[in-house]
């Protein structure tokens, strides 16, 4: 049961840093999720059923959630829609997009094939059981992509994509064109997204078109969450906690399933559920004690006493 | 320098609401030339400043930076060597991240690579241009932005303009959101780097004295028209009697509504 969660949390934890890309550090509320996570399941799905090798399929997998971070920022850029429309046109389309690669079907069956993960079951079988070695590749899988995202958002650019969350005056005063980093900021969240959802098409053993079914708003949930545990404004801490939040979600959803009968759940009312979890969570963010100081036009404070400067700067977010 | 040619603006063409907000201008601004820009509200001041840094597109007529023709090029573009400060100190800084990145964002123009050009030297850089602030911000360097007053944030967003050297650059009454203690040391610091690094200036103000005291060439804006552009000496010898004595001769108009806004 644990590390069925575990497991659970960190595939989905993929997905929840791609909305946290989006949402988060560039602003962009962006939809396309909800179409490119099935199109990761359903391109691992399709290639390894084709006989494919599956690492190549991954691959595959997040070239085709760029391609679809790529088309909606485009479409947000040149045609100037709002990002929300750009996304929900890419995610429409994905659908279709997503049953043509499926082969003209709405799902297709992973079992007794050739996966990533049944090639990690074998190569862990001789010291954990199936579920804790899947737990393993898991952890290494996410501590890795954490740590280039991490190292990702302190270059120059990822600089620059953070402040075009922040102030996008500010990024065309340093001479870059935002609509580029849209693109750039865009395209790897999906990347992110579909891969995913190409990890959960083998943990569930199978690619569904609806797999994408309100992931948005699961990817969002594990955001918020995870702003309740910690508060910084580091973005190593930011990233972990996005992590965390996720496990915490699907822990949550868990409950939410086995015991959920006692009071008459059922799976269907999963959706509603979480819907639920984020109204609590901005209700909660909102009456917490004010955590901004606003910017008072006209303060007599010329020059404030200055902070010792020893000491870890951990501040905590003036801004949400 | 900065040569504008019969310059025009017009908002909602053919509509019932058509405006023209600057109307066949023709400007040059030499290097080194320090413009104050005065008019009420609705002169057109902020329009040009819009058009010149290529916030918007201009309706008809040509700019000229360095004798390229820049009229057709993103205000991104055009940002590598036009700096502009608002009058809201939160919209030349990212608040939510820390000062040092912030400097580092601002310090190379242009499209950033996959670098991490943050290192100690540069660390040592920006802490020796922040003492020039006199704020104390060079023990600051991890901490957000947002936790700054409106001064100091105003006067680190014109920190990171000059770091960057333009060749001009545009003052959009920015220190009218400030406090008079904050708005003098804001504009002193100003005056000090124009003059440090001789930069090309166009400033925007609604106070007539200040317009008077700083700069060596005034224009006035109104109706979108420059209608007095006063130089040197007689710049010099200028008041804001003698001002608004101009202003009469030339618009032959009330100048009371004007008055209310043009503090002297």
């Amino acid at each position: 049961m644990i590390e069925g969660i575990l497991v659970e949390g960190l595939i989905y934890a993929l997905m929840a840093l791609g909305v946290f890309v989006t949402f988060r550090i560039l602003d962009f509320p962006d939809l396309t999720v909800d179409g490119s996570f099935p199109l990761g399941a359903a391109i691992m799905a399709a290639m390894v059923v084709a006989g494919a090798n599956p690492w190549f399929a991954l691959l595959v997998a997040f070239a085709g959630g760029v391609s679809a971070g790529v088309v909606t920022a485009m479409i947000h850029n040149k045609l100037k829609v709002p990002h929300l429309l750009a996304g929900i046109l890419t995610m429409t389309m994905l659908y279709s997009i997503n049953i043509r690669v499926l082969g003209n079907r709405a799902n297709i069956p992973l079992i007794r094939q050739e996966t990533i993960l049944s090639q990690v079951a074998a190569f862990g079988a001789a010291w954990f059981s199936t579920e804790w070695s899947m737990f393993v590749f898991f952890v290494i899988v996410i501590v890795v992509t954490k740590l280039l995202l991490d190292v990702f958002f302190r270059t120059d650019l990822g600089l620059t994509i953070g402040a075009l969350g922040d102030n996008p005056q500010m990024v065309i005063a340093t001479g870059v064109n935002p609509e580029h980093l849209k693109v750039i900021g865009v395209a790897l969240s999906n990347g992110l997204v579909a891969v995913s959802g190409a990890f959960a098409a083998q943990f569930l053993g199978f690619a569904d078109v609806n797999l994408g079914l309100g992931i948005i708003i699961a990817g969002l949930a594990s955001v918020m969450i995870g702003e309740f545990l910690l508060r910084s404004n580091r973005i190593g801490v930011l990233t972990l906690r996005v992590i965390l939040g996720s496990i915490l979600f699907r822990a949550i959803m868990y409950l939410g399933r086995f015991y959920g009968y006692y009071i008459n759940l059922t799976p269907n009312d999963l959706k509603l559920i979480t819907g639920l979890l984020i109204i609590v969570s901005l209700i909660i963010t909102k009456t917490r004690t004010p955590r901004t100081r606003p910017w008072k036009p006209l303060s007599n404070s010329a020059i404030p006493e200055p902070r010792p400067a020893t000491g870890p700067a951990v501040i905590e977010e003036t801004d949400q | 320098m900065i040569r504008i040619e019969k310059l025009s603006k017009v908002y909602y063409p053919g509509t019932v609401n058509e405006i023209a907000a600057i109307r066949d201008v023709d400007l040059h601004v030499a290097e080194g030339d320090f413009i104050t820009i005065i008019g009420s509200n609705g002169a057109g001041k902020t329009t040009l400043f819009n058009l010149v840094s290529g916030n918007q597109p201009a309706t008809t007529g040509r700019i000229f930076v360095n004798d390229t023709d820049v009229t057709s090029h993103a205000e991104y573009k055009r940002a590598a060597y036009i700096g502009r400060i608002f009058q809201d100190p939160r919209l030349g800084t990212a608040g939510r991240m820390a000062l040092e990145d912030n400097l580092i964002i601002a310090y190379k123009k242009g499209m950033k690579g996959l670098k991490i050009s943050l290192n100690s030297r540069r660390r040592d850089f920006f802490r020796e241009q922040l003492t020039k602030l006199e704020m104390g911000l060079e023990n600051r360097l991890k901490d957000n932005v947002g936790l700054f007053s409106g001064g100091q944030r105003q006067a680190l967003t014109l920190l990171m303009m000059v770091i960057s050297r333009p060749s001009l650059i545009l003052l959009d009454e920015h220190t009218a959101a400030l406090d008079p203690k904050n708005a003098s040391i804001v504009l002193d610091l100003t005056t000090r780097f124009i003059r440090e690094y001789g930069l090309t200036t166009m400033m925007v103000t609604h106070n007539m004295g200040q317009a008077i005291a700083y700069g060596n060439r005034l224009l006035m804006m109104d109706k979108g028209e420059i209608i007095l552009d006063v130089a040197g000496e007689e710049k010099k010898n200028l008041t804001v009697e003698k001002l608004i004595d101009k202003f009469h001769k030339i618009r032959h108009a009330s100048f009371e509504n004007d008055e209310a806004l043009l503090s002297p």
